[in-house]
């Protein structure tokens, strides 16, 4: 049997750093092929090339047996190859249809286009309503949108850029199924994950990248999800260890918390009652959307919310800016790295004073203390192992894992009384978001109430003592972890009270 | 064919170097235009950026050199500081205006009485009035989220009909013989700005001007406020997370620049110009604009922009005289814009050639 995608000795260099060395491998027909490996690996940059999106420096690659170098994704799409990016190109304010009909080149009628899409979301089941409008739907049901726009191609090849990231553990299974159902019917599907246990229940095989070159070639049901991490990061790494902990007296007390979102497909908190106390590290899953982005500015301050919604130590603090919280230690890190933690266009250093200033006492009388805030630039980048060549580059021209590190480093070493932090390793590799997480508990151990929004249930169960779901606007009751099963959490997840959820 | 790139961060050379290619190119297209009306272009270029500096009648131009880049500089300053934070105030053309007209009214209040506490006054009159125009922006802004791109330029006409209107009715000079402007403030010793070192040029606007280059500098490079002002210019959802208040910002850098183009207004109108008139004005605000941006928003860029503005100004004049049409100047110095933003691309962006692939 020819093989559908082989690829062969692919290299691109960027200045500086050579994103993907001397890549080979193939991709069978109805193959589940995953790419595996850290963030800056170089899986992006490869499917990338193969979707006509970056052209290689050199090297081959041809499909079903022909020459296959796609100048544009067009070309790409026209030869069978399609992909869903992890980040949704929607217009939220237009409907399902409308939407694939845009990604078209020759669109058919408004109604046999429907028809269609009716015909595949049932075929793949798939279930899509396409005159509903976007801005209503939910994460999992955009994808869905995206998938079917690509099924609607009929492609050979599918490329899979982090689907799960954002879906229930409910909707994972709907979208397996969909994926095997289309295995089976010979379509091959490039899988990127560094979700190790789904690889090994999905995947045919794993191609693994190190530092943009292919370590290792596996049938990853055949190995251990550790294993895979090893050869993914290439060392053994520590998981962090959860300590039998003795919370102390309550920190953070949120008390009916309700807040209108000033985006109109943002999502509106409902009554948010919450206590957490020091030293306890609670946990809030849901899927993104569901208000993780409100939270946060409410307790950030970048939202104020009237006085006695969110008190501190017994002091109401709901109207406080974000530096008058900062000064009583209460600190946040949002999810939105470049734009809203960071500034892309401005130096580590610069990004360092951007919320230290308060905390470490970067100014006087207005005056900046320019060599105070690069020390602690450079104390971030030393203890949490930022890569970059010093404090004075550019936020932008760091890795996304890398300035992950920066931005949650950054609110750490600044002795948080509460911290909260939205997706603390999201895009992070393997070792770095331990590093993280241990980072978290300790910090917690040391008294701190600390706050993790994240959407990886796995995460969640590992740092957290108490867990909450958000769902459209409303916080589950916080039940402790030891007792909780994922299928508990997918219900939580999918808008039903943990305590309803039959044992 | 070729491509652009991002650069992974700014490139400091570039931000240096494309300054100067925007002149060279300037001159370049510029020595075709005037190649094209039929001029020498070498000899037009060369009476634009030498003679002033070094010809024949050097001794008159170069003091006008400082006379004309004071205000210029001036109004930069501060329209650069709004422009860092990303508020765009095109309007400074109706603050110098209003500054201008301000600062003339409290000198003609005490007309003929002499003291000196009466140019400190006007000078504070005229910070104020061109703060108070640039407040109207940036109150419906704050309020109602108008755009202040578009309130501060209609502003500068409703300004233009007030110094028509001033210098018609209430500032006009009752021994004008009926012709339409304000006494000459520069003829009336406790309001007048004239040159304080004859041949220099320098009067206390253009060392204000110097001040305030030194003070925007310390301000921009060291100041909290400074990089608050450009972290929301860079990223504003940065700047609410790191504490800064919107409202705060606009009304502080629309007040700045304001305040800082009513100066320059109340400096001219006491000296170089010496009353209120119809046609006091002469397009300071907008050039102002030219300045901050070929300095690249930095005070020291400024103050070397503003002089080579001023140079082409003085070097128009004489161009002009030489039988050049005044709209071919205008046209070389918005070139210099032109080919600036043009090349900035290159700070940001880097060239790659791609190989052509057969189909």
């Amino acid at each position: 049997m020819t093989a559908l995608l082989t690829v062969k000795g692919l290299t691109k260099a960027y200045p500086g750093v050579v994103a993907n060395d001397d890549v080979s491998f193939e991709v069978q027909p109805g193959e589940v092929h995953a790419l595996l490996g850290e963030n800056g690996a170089g899986k992006s940059t490869l499917v990338k090339m193969i979707y006509g999106l970056v052209r290689p420096d050199s090297g081959s690659m041809t499909l079903s047996g022909a020459n296959y170098q796609p100048a544009e994704p067009r070309a790409a799409r026209a030869a069978g190859v399609a992909m869903v990016f992890q980040h949704f190109s929607l217009f939220d304010a237009l409907t399902v249809a409308e939407n694939i009909t845009l990604g078209m080149e020759n669109a058919p009628s408004r109604s046999e286009l429907s028809q269609r899409i009716t015909d595949v979301s049932k075929a793949y089941r798939l279930p899509l309503d396409p005159n509903r409008i976007i801005g209503d739907l939910s994460v999992g049901e955009r994808q869905r949108v995206e998938i079917i726009r690509c099924l609607l191609q009929n492609p050979k090849l599918l490329i899979m850029d982090e689907p799960t990231s954002v879906l229930t553990p409910q909707e994972v299974d709907i979208l397996f199924d969909t994926l095997q159902r289309l295995s089976s019917e010979g379509t091959a599907i490039l899988y990127i994950s560094h979700k190790l246990e789904e690889i090994r229940t999905l995947c045919h095989h794993a191609t693994i990248l190190r530092h943009g070159k292919v370590v290792d070639i596996c049938v990853p049901a055949e190995q251990t999800a550790r294993r895979l991490a090893e050869m993914m990061v290439g060392s053994s790494f520590h998981t962090p260890a959860k300590k039998n902990l003795h919370p102390g007296p309550v920190v953070l007390e949120l008390d009916g918390l309700s807040v209108v979102s000033k985006n109109p497909f943002g999502t509106t908190l409902k009554d948010i009652n919450l206590t957490v106390r020091a030293g306890e590290v609670l946990g809030i899953g849901g899927v993104a959307g569901n208000g993780q982005d409100e939270f946060l500015l409410a307790l950030s301050g970048e939202v104020t919310v009237p006085a006695a919604m969110v008190k501190v130590n017994g002091a109401e603090i709901g109207k406080l800016t974000p530096n008058e919280r900062r000064k009583i230690g209460v600190l946040t890190a949002p999810e939105e790295r470049l734009g809203h933690a960071a500034a892309p266009d401005m130096s580590l250093t610069e990004n360092a004073m951007l919320t230290g200033n308060i905390r470490q006492h970067f100014s006087n009388g207005g005056f900046l203390r320019w060599n105070d805030a690069r020390g602690f630039a450079r104390a971030i980048i030393e203890r949490f192992d930022v890569r970059t060549p010093g404090t004075e580059n550019s936020a932008r021209s760091l890795s996304g894992g890398n300035l992950q590190k920066f931005v949650i480093g950054r609110e750490i070493l600044q002795n948080p009384k509460v911290l909260v932090v939205n997706q603390p390793t999201w895009g992070v590799d393997a070792a770095a978001a331990a590093a993280i997480r241990q980072a978290l508990m300790t910090l917690a151990e040391e008294g701190a109430a600390v706050v993790v929004v994240s959407q990886d249930l796995d995460e969640l169960l590992e740092i957290s003592d108490r867990l909450a779901v958000l769902n459209e606007g409303r916080l589950t009751h916080p039940r402790e972890t030891t007792d909780l099963s994922m299928e508990d959490i997918g219900l939580m997840m999918g808008g039903m009270e943990a305590e309803n959820v039959p044992a | 064919m070729f491509q652009l790139e991002t650069r992974p961060q700014t490139s400091k050379t570039w931000v240096v170097l494309t300054p100067i290619l925007a002149v060279l190119a300037t001159m370049i297209a510029g020595g075709a235009l005037f190649a094209f009306l039929g001029k020498d272009p070498f000899q037009i270029i060369r009476m634009i950026f030498w003679d002033p500096l070094f010809g024949e009648f050097a001794f008159y131009y170069r003091g006008q050199l400082l006379t004309k880049a004071g205000p210029l500089i001036l109004i930069a300053i501060g329209l650069s500081i709004g422009f860092r934070a990303g508020i765009w105030n095109i309007g400074a053309e109706g603050q110098y205006i209003m500054g201008a007209i301000c600062g003339a009214a409290v000198g003609l209040a005490f007309y003929p009485a002499e003291s000196i506490f009466i140019f400190p006054l006007m000078v504070i009159a005229g910070g104020l009035g061109g703060w108070a125009w640039a407040m109207i922006p940036a109150l419906l802004k704050i309020r109602f989220g108008t755009n202040e791109i578009l309130v501060s330029l209609m502003l500068v006409y409703v300004a233009e009909s007030f110094l028509a209107s001033a210098s018609l009715g209430l500032l006009k000079n009752p021994e004008g013989h009926g012709f339409p402007g304000s006494r000459n403030l520069s003829q009336y010793a406790s309001s007048a700005n004239n040159e304080l070192i004859a041949g220099t040029g320098i009067h206390w606007g253009v060392i204000t001007a110097f001040l305030v280059v030194i003070m925007a500098y310390v301000f921009v490079s060291r100041h909290l406020l400074g990089f608050q002002i450009k972290v929301t210019g860079q990223a504003p959802r940065a700047a609410a997370f790191a504490g800064v208040i919107p409202s705060r910002i606009i009304t502080f850098c629309l007040g700045v620049s304001g305040a800082l183009a009513g100066l320059a207004g109340l400096f001219e109108v006491a000296g170089p110009a010496g009353q209120i008139s119809i046609d006091f004005n002469s397009g300071y605000g907008f050039t102002a604009i030219i300045v901050a941006f070929l300095g690249r928003l930095n005070p020291i860029g400024i103050l070397l922009a503003g002089l080579l503005m001023a140079l082409t100004y003085i070097g128009g004049t004489v161009a002009e005289q030489a039988g050049l049409p005044a709209a071919a100047i205008q046209a070389f110095q918005g070139m210099l814009l032109f080919f600036l933003l043009a090349f900035d691309v290159l700070s940001n962006y880097r060239i790659r050639m791609t190989r052509k692939e057969a189909a």
